[in-house]
């Protein structure tokens, strides 16, 4: 029988030399003479185990990683094809620890699939969603969304369903479902490793949503910093137009619904809904004042779904499996489950789904194995550049929109970016106003003024001037950012900025000389 | 022969008719120019402007705005670092510093034999094995001043 060997295209694993140990594995197949295949799957969000090689046998999956193309004629001659031990032998995938804790809904078969293959999608449940929703009536869709108590995993955390009912309740020839795969927060890449290792979850996800508001069209605006996501999109879109799953009738129903994909341009502003608007209708990214939302006026003036992709990717099992199994995870208002994205400096930096409510420290020192560096962790950054700095003190903090509201932080995108002790929180807030200063779009005075005039006061704060006076000035002009600006960008700065300052004094106020001037 | 001024107006005609009956034509049409021909000729933008139907100060504000179009020619080669905080946190400034004094050049410069150009990025979604770079278009984790070296050499061939 064919052994089938799996390796992953994600562009974590290729950044890491993905491409030439399959070569390398392909070679020896062929030198061999053996009888196995290659599949380039997705990743499972182990990265430090990237490439991670994952062999099909009786027992299950058994997994080797991290490879280099070094390894793998050892690995062969250790007899790989009957998943053999070797140096590099983690086990069974599906019992390595970082996974089996895991409640994998919306990545179900990220990871385990050919990520263009429909077949391996039907056949690990997909299509089950978009087969139930074809079932129902628009407004009966909906009331799953709502009732599944799913919010906007972009950051915002607006809940779906009522997104979606305005844009049902709104008469209109055409509407439009934008998917917002501008994933720029550093720290996150849910968005990216979904689009490579399962695209289609997210073309079911928009042609429920199309079906539920009685849109026809649907764009996926990604990022250009995402050249392989773009192209697994693009491929999964032609496999599932040439299988009816999109076009004039889906599923052979008598909906029709089609999508395309929309390439940035380098713009951080255009993940702002109404910055992307702008941007997919051929303009300057610049934020729109609301209202009118989106739902009303979005897309060329029409009524818009614009989600973002984890949002839309977790509709179709909402759908598959109903709105009370989805809701019976997480906490409070928070429900159901969050990819969390561990990064930066640390051991075990990936993609770990679970229900909401683990604690910032088990997240960060439990899951993640604490920092890669082996120093103490001095602060996280949780939500993206315009999210907070936790100190270790705020480490029993739940991961809850509303208990990281209530301790002046966000979750954001669900990104989280671990530093040691060596970070110097100081230049920290001098990055977040730079790169506010670097990335606005320039319509409001706050944002466009303010994260200017915020690098200078940081910087003569780091030059030791006046340094009681700029810690009034900046906390003053954080004021003015958060409540004035446009959109988030402006308003969110102050997140990164005051929490550095809040929570690190110490790297604020350089050590007084050791004589005082006159 | 025809000029090279009006070589570049046909292929960009090329270019604008492939793209300009989508919705929201714009973004389609100047990546395409950028692929065509690595960057976007400033030539070309009163010819987008005519077939859109639009003012070429609007043409011009949308080209201006976005990072990722040129207006003249990068290096033979493209080498773009990280400097989102993922990439901080695990040393992408001391890199970058590094990637600057080897290749003699700043931010957004070429250099002098045009090998390369140096450009800042902000995140490649590769947070989880910072810090990451992209070399004409191919993603590269968990870089080091020694896969750093091995590159510069690469690209100065």
């Amino acid at each position: 029988m064919t052994v089938t060997i799996f390796i992953p295209r994600d562009s974590g694993a290729l950044a890491l030399g993905a491409d030439k140990v399959a070569q390398k594995v392909e070679a020896i197949i062929r030198e061999r003479g053996l009888d196995a295949r290659i599949v380039r799957n997705g990743s499972r969000g182990m990265y430090w185990l990237e490439p991670l090689v994952e062999v099909e046998t009786p027992r299950g999956r058994v997994a080797y990683g991290p490879v280099k193309p070094s390894d793998v004629a050892a690995l062969f001659d250790s007899g790989l094809l009957e998943g053999g031990v070797h140096a590099l032998s983690l086990g069974l995938t599906e019992e390595l620890p970082f996974l089996a804790r895991q409640t994998r809904l919306t990545f179900a078969r990220c990871g385990i699939t050919d990520p263009v293959s429909l077949e391996d999608y039907r056949r690990l449940g997909g299509l089950a969603g978009l087969e139930a929703a074809l079932a129902m009536n628009p407004a009966d869709i909906v009331a799953q969304v709502t009732e599944s108590g799913l919010r906007g995993r972009g950051g915002a955390g607006f809940p779906t369903g009522i997104k979606w009912k305005t844009v049902l309740d709104t008469a209109s020839p055409q509407k439009y479902i934008v998917c917002n795969a501008d994933e720029g927060d550093s720290g996150t890449f849910a968005d990216r490793m979904i689009m490579e290792g399962d695209p289609f979850v997210l073309i079911e996800g928009m042609v429920i949503a199309g079906i539920a508001v009685e849109a026809t069209k649907g764009y996926v605006y990604i990022r250009s910093e995402y050249p392989h996501a773009i192209a697994v999109m693009n491929e999964a879109i032609a496999v599932a137009r040439a299988a009816g799953v999109l076009g004039a009738a889906v599923l052979g129903s008598n909906r029709a619904f089609d999508m395309e994909v929309r390439v940035g341009a380098g713009a951080y502003v255009c993940g702002e809904e109404t910055a992307l608007l702008e941007s997919l209708e051929g303009r300057r990214g610049i934020v729109r004042a609301k209202p009118p939302l989106p739902a009303h006026k979005g897309l060329f003036g029409r009524p818009t779904v614009i989600n973002n992709v984890i949002s839309l990717a977790s509709v179709p099992i909402i759908l598959d499996k109903g709105a009370a199994f989805y809701k019976n995870f997480g906490m409070g208002r928070s429900r159901g489950t969050i990819p969390l994205q561990i990064a930066g400096n640390v051991k075990h930096g990936g993609l770990f789904e679970a229900a909401f409510g683990l604690t910032l420290g088990e997240i960060v020192e439990d899951i993640g194995g604490g920092t890669a560096s082996g120093r103490p962790v001095k602060a996280v950054q949780v939500g993206g550049p315009l999210g907070a700095y936790f100190p270790v003190s705020l480490f029993d903090t739940p991961f809850d929109y509303e208990a990281f509201a209530a301790r002046d932080g966000l979750i954001g995108h669900a990104g989280l970016v671990v530093f040691d002790d060596s970070v110097d929180m100081l230049k920290q807030a001098r990055f977040a106003m730079e790169f506010c200063a670097v990335e606005s779009c320039g319509k409001c005075t706050p944002c466009r003024i303010g994260s200017t005039r915020g690098v200078e006061v940081v910087d003569r704060l780091a030059a030791n001037v006046e340094p009681e006076k700029q810690i009034e000035v900046l906390t003053d002009l954080c004021n003015t950012m958060k409540f004035g600006s446009l959109c988030a960008l402006g308003g969110f700065t102050p997140y990164p900025v005051m929490s550095a300052l809040t929570h690190f004094p110490d790297d604020f106020r350089p050590a007084p000389l050791a004589v005082a001037a006159e | 022969m025809q000029s090279a001024g009006t070589e570049i107006a046909a292929r960009a005609i090329g270019i604008i008719d492939q793209f300009k009956n989508l919705e929201g034509p714009l973004l389609p049409i100047l990546h395409g120019l950028q692929e065509e021909f690595g960057y976007v000729p400033p030539e070309s933008l009163p010819i987008v402007a005519q077939a859109l139907n639009i003012s070429r100060a609007e043409v011009h504000g949308v080209f201006t705005f976005y990072h990722d179009y040129r207006d003249h020619p990068a290096g033979r080669h493209v080498l773009k670092l990280c400097r989102a905080e993922a990439c901080q946190s695990m040393g992408g400034d001391a890199l970058a510093a590094l990637a600057k004094q080897q290749l003699g050049i700043d931010w957004h410069q070429t250099t002098s034999d045009e090998a390369v150009t140096l450009e800042p990025i902000y995140c490649l979604g590769l947070c989880a094995c910072a810090p990451a770079a992209m070399l004409d278009g191919e993603v590269i984790g968990r870089l080091d001043a020694e896969k750093l070296e091995e590159i510069v050499a690469e690209v100065r061939l």
